[in-house]
């Protein structure tokens, strides 16, 4: 069971995982910046890991996610090994799904990360499908998907959320609105300002939270994952964040007001963090210290270990498209 | 062995696959309760039989019926789910295409999607396009899907049966316009294995390959074709992905000539991909041309005047045979 309250040690899991996704994505900036280093696309969630972090913390294994294109930090947050991690991110035949994936469709079915689709809005109706099945088996999990305040506006997610609705589904639904779509603010995209409030119109809870506010998530993510589990249907969760590095590591945010950046920098979730678990004394700063060194060790290793695996061989590019392929 | 319409044969291959595996369920647009009281409907009286956990109407939602069936098959479920008519597997799409067929492949193998997708196809009802279109070459030209279509009662549960528990997705095709049609389908739990095509008859002077109710065109040409002293070689296809390459090649060496024929446009329709299969793999045997017999570059249409325009018929199949014997 999760800790219904917010206790030191599970502070400094907090405080652990959110770090280690930062190190984990700043690297990833570093090596992006290489040429041929790391191929396709970089889609980070810097600046959003309170949300991945508080929201992966409270569920129990057997819950099922699922991600989207910023989707690291939930894998981190899940326990996601991190050589086959980065392995996978550097397209590599090490990585957790043979390099086929790639940064964007990383799955983890073993550890219930059961599917990441990059189809904005299309989160939802999967997710719907992996809720019925815990339903229709009586399993005891239940379901979280993640996508963002643009996804909001694909018909897809409406489908999803009334139906989920109409079958009391055991889903709870995250929008992690970072106040952009592509190069579009929220008020271009969105009609009304809160997502949640949409909920309403499902017959399901909807919240709002401040998703830089590790335990502001973690605990409001508990009642509503909770409200899940009980078999009263699905909730709404909308965590208010911001997008730091824009949409992906090609984008240069020449649209972005430089001033909101700097507010939304003072805000990042784990400096706020650092300091309150400082204040409390619930750690000293060199205990920080040791916490942010081990991330970046362990970073390093990832990357040692991805860079000690090849590019997957020509043979398997034709291998998976089914489980029974055709004989012919 | 029993006489069955198609639409029972659908419905005993569902009554089957539910009875013996528990991870079977059937979803979609009026699937448990119906606006039609048709016996000859595949889903007629399941839910009676089955009960609501494991019959599911479903909103009018085929974004999320495919999503459904998709994020219920990653988990173990096998779910057959119905997308009412064929065009409206475009509002579908999304799931089947980017994440049934694809996201297999990306897990590395990992993740498998078990489910099936059963649509209903057909011109002749007056409708119109937006009820009718057949989009087999969408399908068929996603990696990662397969898609069969029964001609007859038998292959209609066969093919049904294999579908529901082969490892991966596919999307079984039911021309509406054979569900009345009755035949003799064996008892308990037959299946029909995917690509295999079903030699219809044996001939000499020209291969000739369709599948769903086409077929019958094709059986309204034999006759005449035989009268003008044609032997044909018929073959029901039954199943496009996978595709019985070697049934069709081997027919075509024998014969030298393929005729094809569909309902569904012949711009970019199946026909195309068979007649190219043809050409780079037999192109040693052709006698003739290969033809294609297939719907106009139109919409479907919906007066009785113009859905004879775009639905090929028999006298359309006899002229292309007899155009690639001319040679």
């Amino acid at each position: 069971m999760k800790e219904n309250q917010i206790v030191p040690d599970l502070q400094i899991r907090l405080y652990t995982s959110m770090i280690l996704t930062r190190k984990f994505e700043e690297k990833i900036v570093a090596l992006s910046q290489e040429p041929y280093r790391m191929p396709g696309m970089q889609i980070l969630a810097n600046g959003q890991e309170a949300v991945a972090t508080g929201i992966v913390s409270a569920l129990e294994l057997e819950d099922v996610i699922i991600s989207n294109h910023r989707s690291h930090g939930h894998l981190l947050a899940r326990g996601a090994d991190l050589n086959s991690l980065m392995a996978e991110i550097m397209v590599k035949d090490k990585g957790v799904n043979g390099g086929k994936a790639g940064t964007l469709h990383l799955s983890v079915p073993d550890l219930n990360v059961l599917m990441t689709s990059t189809v904005v809005g299309a989160g939802p109706p999967l997710a719907m499908g992996a809720a019925f099945a815990q339903q229709y088996k009586r399993a005891k999990g239940i379901t979280v998907v993640f996508f963002g305040d643009g996804a909001a506006a694909e018909g897809s997610v409406h489908e999803a959320m009334n139906l989920a609705g109409v079958w009391k589904l055991p889903l709870l639904f995250v929008c992690e609105n970072n106040c952009w779509a592509g190069a579009q603010r929220s008020e271009e995209h969105c009609a009304a300002q809160h997502i949640f409030q949409r909920a309403k119109g499902y017959d399901m809870p909807g919240q709002s939270v401040d998703g830089n506010d590790v335990e502001a998530v973690y605990n409001l993510a508990l009642e509503l994952v909770e409200y899940c589990r009980s078999g009263k249907g699905p909730a709404l969760m909308e965590a208010l964040t911001y997008r730091m590095r824009g949409h992906g590591e090609q984008d240069q945010q020449h649209y972005v007001d430089p001033g909101e950046l700097a507010i939304w920098e003072a805000k990042c979730p784990i400096r706020l963090y650092r300091q309150k678990l400082l204040n409390d004394g619930v750690l000293n700063q060199a205990q920080i210290q040791t916490i942010d060194q081990d991330a970046e060790t362990r970073v390093s290793a990832a990357v040692a270990f991805g860079d000690d695996s090849s590019y997957p061989g020509p043979e398997t590019a034709l291998t998976d498209v089914f489980v029974q392929p055709p004989s012919a | 062995m029993s006489q069955k319409t198609f639409g029972q044969a659908l419905n005993d291959a569902l009554t089957i696959a539910m009875e013996i595996d528990e991870n079977v369920f059937i979803a979609g647009e009026g699937v448990g309760v119906s606006i039609h009281q048709d016996p000859n409907m595949a889903t007629h009286g399941l839910l009676k039989k089955f009960g609501r956990k494991r019959v599911k109407d479903t909103p009018v939602s085929e974004a999320a019926i495919a999503g459904l069936a998709v994020g219920a098959s990653c988990m173990g479920l096998r779910p057959v789910v119905e997308i009412m008519f064929f065009p409206f597997i475009t509002l579908a799409s999304d799931m089947l295409v980017n994440h049934a067929g694809k996201l297999g492949y990306m897990s590395g193998g990992k993740s498998s999607f078990p489910l099936t997708v059963r649509v209903k196809a057909g011109v002749g009802f007056g409708a119109g396009s937006q009820h009718s279109h057949n989009l087999e070459s969408w399908i068929a030209h996603s990696p990662g899907l397969k898609i069969v279509w029964p001609a007859t009662p038998e292959d209609a549960k066969g093919l049904l049966l294999t579908a529901i528990f082969d490892p991966d997705p596919v999307i079984v095709v039911e021309d509406m316009m054979l569900y009345r049609m009755s035949g003799e389908v064996p008892a308990g739990d037959i299946r029909t294995p995917l690509g295999k095509a079903r030699m219809v008859t044996s001939g000499t002077d020209c291969t000739i390959v369709a599948y769903g109710v086409a077929l019958y065109t094709v059986m309204k040409a034999f006759k005449p074709l035989s009268e003008q002293g044609i032997s044909c070689e018929v073959i029901d296809l039954r199943s496009l992905v996978p595709l019985d390459k070697a049934c069709i090649l081997d027919s075509v060496r024998k014969t030298g000539r393929l005729v094809v024929v569909h309902e569904a446009n012949r711009f970019c329709g199946f026909g195309a991909e068979l007649a190219a299969m043809v050409a780079e793999e037999a192109f040693e045997a052709l006698k003739g041309p290969v033809k294609r017999v297939g719907a106009p570059q139109i919409p479907v249409p919906t007066a009785p005047t113009h859905e004879k325009i775009f639905k090929p018929g028999p006298e359309d199949v006899v002229l292309a045979v007899r155009e690639t014997m001319k040679k």
